[in-house]
């Protein structure tokens, strides 16, 4: 099913909270919506669905104008944070009370049940209420509900939020197999950056009622179109930083260091220059890295990762290093970090993306 | 070995006991002790044993009581609860109206009772009341002084207007507690608005429901105030409820033995209902948890 949003625009009691969308659902793949809170993935979710009408602009669904149809007449299913289950029934009632609605008949209902039971791993459970069953147990009956329907699109609105870190993993590789037969639509709304890369499919950037980027997840995340794309789509944040090209054509950088860079349509004059954390290192890699001397302002450890706090001695900027294993250094300490010229996004002026790392690095470090 | 005893924890029983013992078991001892002795004088008394008991389970006047309370409580729960129920469902979720209704709503839960008997005494006469005025205006006989009929039906209108605010409000919390996804989730299941509302808001609401119900229950089941100050138990006996024949006994008669009996035996109705609505209400929806 191919869903397209049209010039879709949405105010709610006078207050615009989606400006202008056009998007375009890849049939078939997981589209993940990526964003802050607020930021419009539910409203952009509620118009996709047909709960709301959009202020102005067409919803298409296989090229046929949708606008304004009720959801009632479309082929969808919707899970949601909170987990949503019709509390007096059984869990088998809970995953047939959609069949039942479209009067499918008992023996069927019982079949398409029973597999779906199966397949998220709840069938030893069909006749507990969601009350008796754990968080999880109950998103997954939610989930089951959705997908015993067999519709075309599914909204997942932040399924995982509200389940704790080991069941949201498990959850999240198994949802990621139950859509990869590609008959299935699938629109995911999260605010975590590592969960739409895990995720994998294409990821629209969602910001202030805005799509920023759409495309391939990992395209839209090794070449950021905006400074905002790159906040939105950056956990640690991005290090960005302002800087200069000079009139000799090389880099000038805040702390006091000068560098050429071997690319092509750099920006001439002002620009911001993006350092994802985990390119600042304590060794060089080339021959080319620069060396910039910091003073350790505060250091987190996270288990497997060390997150440093720098300040430059140089022109005092704030500098944030993402480092494998545990580092214990001294609060004040001395620490030299090297970047890599060729691993620097430059955005021009007008804080659009200017030049990516020219052998862009992929993946999460 | 032995077990080191700490005594300091009896001096933090001790002030609970002595609480628990001067509010609710002395003043329970002492109707216990009238209602197994005929007090002649105050120095002279002499043990009876059940005699009270019996006597006052073989009144008449009470079984009629009885029947006649068990009759109101029962209309009482059948009409406030669903009405109670309707009337939050109807109210708006948010804004000003929403605030604007809850006032209205719950302004007869701010009336002393024994006003609300007052103004529904004033209320229903046929000469200077507006409702009983109106009424005989229609041309139905009403007078709910002289007919049973009438009284009856007016003490009950009268609870059902000063009480149904409460399973109002109730039920409204219950209502605005339920996250909007649960409407969204069975809009696009395409479920109905009855569907809705069997298998979402009532469940939803099991709890406050069932706190309407036992407090109904035990309010309309112990109603003194209004039909006192409304027909004062009459005509004849027609609106005589359990209270009302407990102060007759007691303050009318001065029969104190079989008064404390009675108030034993009203104590031990009371519980008993609780308990079976309780337990019933609890079957009812089990399983019911926090979905």
């Amino acid at each position: 099913m191919v869903l397209e949003l049209e010039h879709v625009s949405h105010l709610v009691g006078g207050q615009t909270h989606l400006y202008d969308i056009d998007l375009k659902l890849v049939p078939g793949a997981i589209n993940v919506l990526l964003g802050p809170t607020q930021a419009g993935k539910t409203t952009l979710m509620r118009i996709m669905a047909g709960l709301d009408r959009p202020t102005s602009g067409r919803v298409r669904v296989d090229g046929k104008d949708v606008t304004g149809v009720g959801v009632r007449e479309r082929n969808l299913a919707m899970v949601y944070q909170q987990f949503i289950n019709y509390p007096a029934m059984s869990v088998f009632d809970n995953i047939a009370s959609p069949l039942r609605l479209q009067r499918v008949a008992a023996a069927e209902i019982r079949r398409r049940v029973h597999e779906v039971a199966a397949k998220l791993h709840i069938d030893h459970l069909l006749d507990k209420r969601p009350g008796e069953l754990s968080g999880g147990q109950q998103q997954r009956c939610a989930l089951a509900r959705a997908l015993v329907k067999r519709a075309s699109l599914v909204l997942l609105d932040e399924p995982l939020v509200n389940l704790d870190y080991k069941l949201r993993e498990e959850l999240r590789t198994e949802l990621a197999a139950l859509f990869a037969d590609g008959q299935t639509t699938v629109v995911y709304a999260t605010t975590e950056p590592q969960e739409a890369l895990l995720l994998g499919g294409h990821t629209a950037l969602v910001h202030g009622g805005r799509v920023l980027q759409h495309g391939e997840t990992l395209a839209v995340y090794s070449t950021p179109a905006s400074v905002d794309a790159a906040v939105v789509f950056n956990d640690p944040p991005m290090n960005l930083l302002p800087a200069r090209f000079g009139d000799n054509g090389r880099l000038q950088l805040p702390f006091g260091v000068e560098v050429t860079l071997a690319r092509d349509g750099l920006p001439a004059g002002e620009c911001r220059i993006g350092i994802r954390p985990s390119q600042l290192r304590l060794a060089p890699v080339s021959g080319k890295a620069i060396t910039v001397s910091c003073v350790l302002e505060l250091a987190e450890l996270s288990g497997s990762e060390t997150y440093l706090h720098l300040n430059t001695r140089h022109g005092d900027t704030h500098l944030v290093a993402q480092l494998q294993g545990v580092h214990a250094l001294a609060l004040g300490s001395a620490v030299d970090v090297h970047i890599e010229p060729d691993e620097l996004f430059v955005f021009g002026e007008d804080a659009q993306l200017a030049s990516a790392p020219p052998g862009v690095i992929h993946g999460v470090h | 070995m032995s077990k080191p005893v700490n005594q300091k924890a009896l001096l933090l029983i001790v002030p609970m006991f002595v609480c628990v013992a001067f509010s609710a078991i002395m003043p329970l001892m002492t109707v216990v002790n009238y209602s197994v002795q005929d007090i002649i004088s105050p120095t002279q008394h002499v043990f009876v044993g059940t005699e009270w008991f019996r006597m006052i389970l073989n009144d008449p006047d009470l079984q009629d009581a009885l029947v006649r309370q068990l009759v109101f409580s029962l209309c009482v729960l059948l009409i406030e609860i669903p009405l109670g129920v309707a009337l939050a469902l109807a109210m708006p979720a948010a804004g000003w109206r929403a605030s604007a209704t809850l006032v209205v709503v719950a302004m007869p839960l701010l009336i002393p009772w024994n006003v609300v008997g007052t103004v529904w005494q004033i209320f229903g006469r046929s000469d200077i009341g507006l409702g009983g005025y109106v009424l005989t205006q229609l041309g139905i006989d009403y007078n709910y002084t002289a007919h049973t009929r009438d009284a009856w039906l007016t003490v009950l209108v009268m609870d059902v207007w000063h009480w149904t605010p409460l399973v109002a409000l109730l039920a409204y919390a219950g209502l605005r507690a339920i996250p909007d996804a649960f409407y969204q989730a069975a809009e696009i299941d395409g479920a109905s608005r009855f569907a809705v509302f069997r298998y979402i808001e009532l469940p939803k609401m099991r709890g406050v429901l069932m706190i309407a119900v036992l407090l109904r229950f035990m309010d309309s089941f112990m109603i003194y105030t209004e039909p006192f100050v409304l027909t004062g138990g009459g005509p004849g006996n027609a609106t005589t409820f359990l209270s009302q024949y407990l102060t007759q006994k007691a303050v009318g008669q001065f029969d104190l033995g079989p008064a404390a009996a009675f108030s034993l035996i009203y104590f031990l109705i009371i519980l008993l209902f609780c308990f079976i609505l309780y337990n019933w209400m609890q079957r009812l929806g089990q399983g019911d948890g926090h979905a």
